[in-house]
């Protein structure tokens, strides 16, 4: 290992009260273990939510035991109403999509490891950092709040159409003050997205190490990267939209609310509106913030498999072009979302076009995954484990995307079920792999202890067949014409589906019940587990050259000097068949 | 912005001094695979500059989004009005203009006081304050406007042009009182004992507010084609 002689000039102090250490940290490890902790309660509740939703649905009578204490008028005797229902989805997607995976593969692994991997000391703005984490803070503590309010969380989804989401509460339970938490909840995210965002910008920019090239970062930090970039822009429209809609529900105007309209017999005070303008808004940032989730993942899920595998990916810069490819499509795709909202017909065929191409880099990237695996002598580990079970819910979700992305399919599964297996699988669960991969990889060098593999193995088959059999039938269900957001099934055509659908509610308790492993494996070895070494899986990148856990300014004051691409694996060298990226050794043939 | 235990002297601060807080590689340091080091200068910008590039374009975003919000706005309704822009509204981009001007003084002076040029401190200081006396003229002025269509009866929900008119108006405000905020800021520390403005500090500081000039004259011409 080299090292350069620069003197240590750190970046902020040690800290040495518990709150700078803890709670307002500045250090970027701190930051982002404070993400992952808040993701992963955000992933509890919204999977609790997810819960009560399958079990209503199957067994819409049967009371369940103490759900009346959260909303008496929402679930009187235990029992949910058609709308508390509505307000569950809404707050499951909101959770799950902004608290979740927004937060967890980009947020916490991000913050944790992009610095690191650059052999920076820390992100370049510190306290735009800590104010991030703790703006988002903010965010879901407003969220959760209207869980608390009389009337209860918004009905509108997590994408909060208006007119519905506009009119206040003339337009159903949850729509008075939870609808307006649920806006000022997304808008104060969008400040804390923007600024973690600007954070991971300059600091790849800016804080490389001496030989760190573009081309030599690793690819999980390129995620990072082409992430924030997308975030930067996707949240700068989401954050204005947000506004819009708050000064409809309060300040009485009329952005996105049309004249005439009627709703609970009150003419609406307003005039001139457009609901599709919230649309277009929305789902400007609402696509790009699929690939905010996804993207990442394929970053952290290539960096594991190129470590199992002990060789590179056939190419690492197509890998990387593909991902500023899809970048740049997700940009051009928004209306794809739309193609039943009463958009121009014209319209969709355009917006269908682009959607179509992102298949290609998509495509190119599967293919160069699996083209590296194939011949390849896999080390089988929990990580790598669900790498693999990433790709295969990428292609199995991302293959329904081809008939959804055809305005002519899309009409008549766009209401269906067929619309839920696709993003769950695509970019719920495949995501939701890509932090499973990085926990499993990364932990040792988080908290300085080797997580168990078995009970890590023993949660990958469980999950990985518990979510097919949950997000596979969905599909069917689709096909099958079952529309979606229904609180209960009572038409002659939905009543035989219902069978599938306790399937599906059973598959989900379990699946549910198996990430308890997962949460057990944490916490167990992150007080018990064996001490790790430097690094476990003899990889190559730069935080595998400091101790378990890092010291608090990472490469002790100095800087390394990066002499290498990102993968040099299976080559001859004095640590074996690999060399890592400051190792100033040639590389053997 | 970036915390330093030990603010480096601003006399050092021109040409770039060694990285402060990485090794530094730019985008131009290419180093060929086979592992020698062949360029190693420091071609990076510090990343202050590099950060309010980036919040100015996430900000453009924001008010492009705006933009075509109002676009869309106005072909859906019939209720769109023509509404007459304050004229005060014109002073006032003539103050938030001579506040830059006076900025960009200011800056060039600190440029200069770091060059170790014989510059005192007070002459930028009373730069910085005439941008701050001028950049809070504005937003007084920006109040004014809205007195003059309150006293018309138009109010943020009345139509939706004031609605647009309001809107474009309080958020460039609001941005207009952030960058008072890094105007403080800078003055603090160019008034502090131990000197520790940073080059970078005063440029980015400038660079957003010369950027609410361009967005103002922006937002100017979008209300007077569309509203």
């Amino acid at each position: 290992m080299s090292e350069t002689s620069v003197s240590a000039v750190q970046h902020h102090a040690p800290p040495t009260s518990f709150i700078r250490k803890h709670v307002f940290s500045l250090d970027h490890k701190v930051i982002g273990k404070q993400y992952y902790a808040l993701a992963l309660v955000a992933v509890f509740i919204g999977m609790v939510l997810s819960w009560l939703m399958r079990i209503h649905l199957v067994w819409p009578n049967v009371p369940i035991p103490g759900l009346s204490l959260l909303s008496k008028s929402g679930a009187p005797g235990g029992v949910m109403t058609p709308e508390y229902y509505l307000s569950l989805l809404t707050m499951h997607g909101t959770l799950m999509v902004f608290f979740v995976l927004t937060n967890a593969p980009f947020a916490a692994f991000g913050n944790y490891f992009l610095p690191i991997q650059i052999g920076a000391e820390d992100m370049a703005f510190p306290r735009f950092n800590m104010m991030s984490f703790w703006i988002t803070f903010v965010a879901f503590c407003i969220l959760i709040a209207a869980f608390f309010v009389p009337d209860g969380p918004p009905i509108s989804g997590w994408t909060a159409y208006a007119t519905l989401s506009a009119v206040g509460s003339d337009s159903g339970p949850g729509e008075g003050l939870g609808q307006t938490l649920w806006a000022l909840s997304i808008f104060v995210f969008c400040i804390a997205s923007l600024l973690g965002a600007l954070n991971f910008i300059a600091t790849t920019l800016d804080l490389r190490t001496k030989g760190m090239t573009l081309s030599r970062m690793p690819i999980c930090t390129w995620a990072w990267f082409i992430t924030s970039c997308i975030a930067l822009l996707a949240f700068a429209v989401l954050m204005p939209a947000c506004l819009l809609l708050i000064l409809d529900r309060v300040a009485g105007t009329s952005f996105f609310i049309p004249a005439g309209l009627v709703i609970s017999d009150h003419l609406q005070p307003h005039s001139g509106g457009s609901p599709l303008l919230w649309q277009h808004l929305f789902w400007f940032f609402g696509h790009p913030e699929v690939y905010i989730a996804i993207l990442p993942a394929m970053g952290i899920v290539s960096h594991i498999l190129i470590n199992s595998m002990r060789r590179p990916l056939l190419s690492h810069k197509v890998i990387i072009y593909c991902m500023m490819g899809i970048g740049f499509l997700s940009y051009m795709v928004w209306g794809h979302h739309m193609f039943v909202s009463g958009m121009n017909p014209f319209s969709s065929l355009v917006f269908s076009f682009p959607t179509l191409m992102i298949t290609i880099p998509a495509t190119i990237m599967t293919l160069i995954w699996l083209g590296s695996i194939y011949g390849s002598k896999l080390r089988i580990t929990a990580a790598s484990l669900f790498a693999l079970g990433f790709l295969s819910m990428f292609v199995s979700g991302g293959v329904s995307g081809f008939f959804l992305a055809q305005p002519s399919i899309d009409i008549y599964l766009h209401a269906t079920y067929f619309v839920v297996g696709h993003f769950h699988m695509v970019m719920g669960v495949a995501a939701i792999f890509g932090v499973f991969a990085g926990t499993y990889f990364w932990f040792p060098k988080m908290t300085g202890h080797m997580m168990n593999d078995s009970l890590g193995r023993l949660h990958f088959w469980l999950t990985f067949i518990g979510t097919y059999c949950i997000f596979m039938p969905f599909h069917y269900l689709g096909l099958a014409g079952n529309v979606r957001r229904y609180s209960a099934f009572v038409d002659d055509f939905l009543v035989p589906l219902i069978p599938v659908h306790r399937f599906i509610t059973f598959a989900a308790l379990f699946t549910g019940a198996a990430q308890l492993i997962f949460l057990y494996n944490l916490i167990q070895s992150r007080f018990r587990g064996a001490p790790a070494p430097a690094n476990p899986w003899e990889c190559t990148s730069l935080e595998w050259t400091m101790p378990s856990p890092p010291p608090f300014d990472n490469f002790g004051g100095k800087h390394p000097v990066v002499y290498h691409d990102p993968y040099q694996y299976g080559v001859k060298s004095s640590t074996g068949d690999y060399l890592m990226q400051d190792s100033p050794e040639e590389a053997g043939a | 912005m970036a915390t330093v235990v030990q603010p480096p002297e601003l006399g050092h601060q021109d040409p770039p001094p060694e990285k402060q807080h990485s090794g530094g590689a730019g985008f131009g340091n290419f180093v060929p695979s086979g592992g020698t080091l062949k360029a190693l200068d420091d071609s990076s910008q510090e990343a202050t500059r590099t950060g309010i590039w980036v919040g100015l374009a996430a900000i453009t975003m924001s008010f492009a989004a705006f933009t075509s919000a109002l676009l869309v706005r106005q072909t859906t309704g019939t209720d769109w009005r023509h509404l007459t822009v304050p004229p005060i509204v014109f002073l006032n981009t003539v103050v938030l203009l001579a506040s830059s001007v006076a900025l960009e003084i200011a800056r060039r002076r600190v440029a200069a006081f770091a060059r170790k040029q014989r510059v005192d401190r007070a002459v930028p200081l009373r730069w910085l304050a005439a941008t701050l006396a001028l950049g809070l003229l504005f937003v007084a002025g920006q109040y004014a406007a809205w007195a003059k269509l309150r006293a018309e009866g138009l109010y943020l929900a009345s139509n939706p042009n004031s609605s647009f008119f309001y809107v474009l108006t309080a958020v460039h405000a609001l941005h207009v009182l952030g960058g008072l905020g890094g105007l403080l800021r800078v003055v603090a520390k160019l008034r502090a004992p131990v000197f520790c403005l940073r080059r970078s500090t005063m440029d980015a500081t400038a660079y957003y507010w010369h950027f609410m000039g361009i967005l103002w004259l922006y937002i100017l011409f979008v209300m007077w084609i569309k509203l």
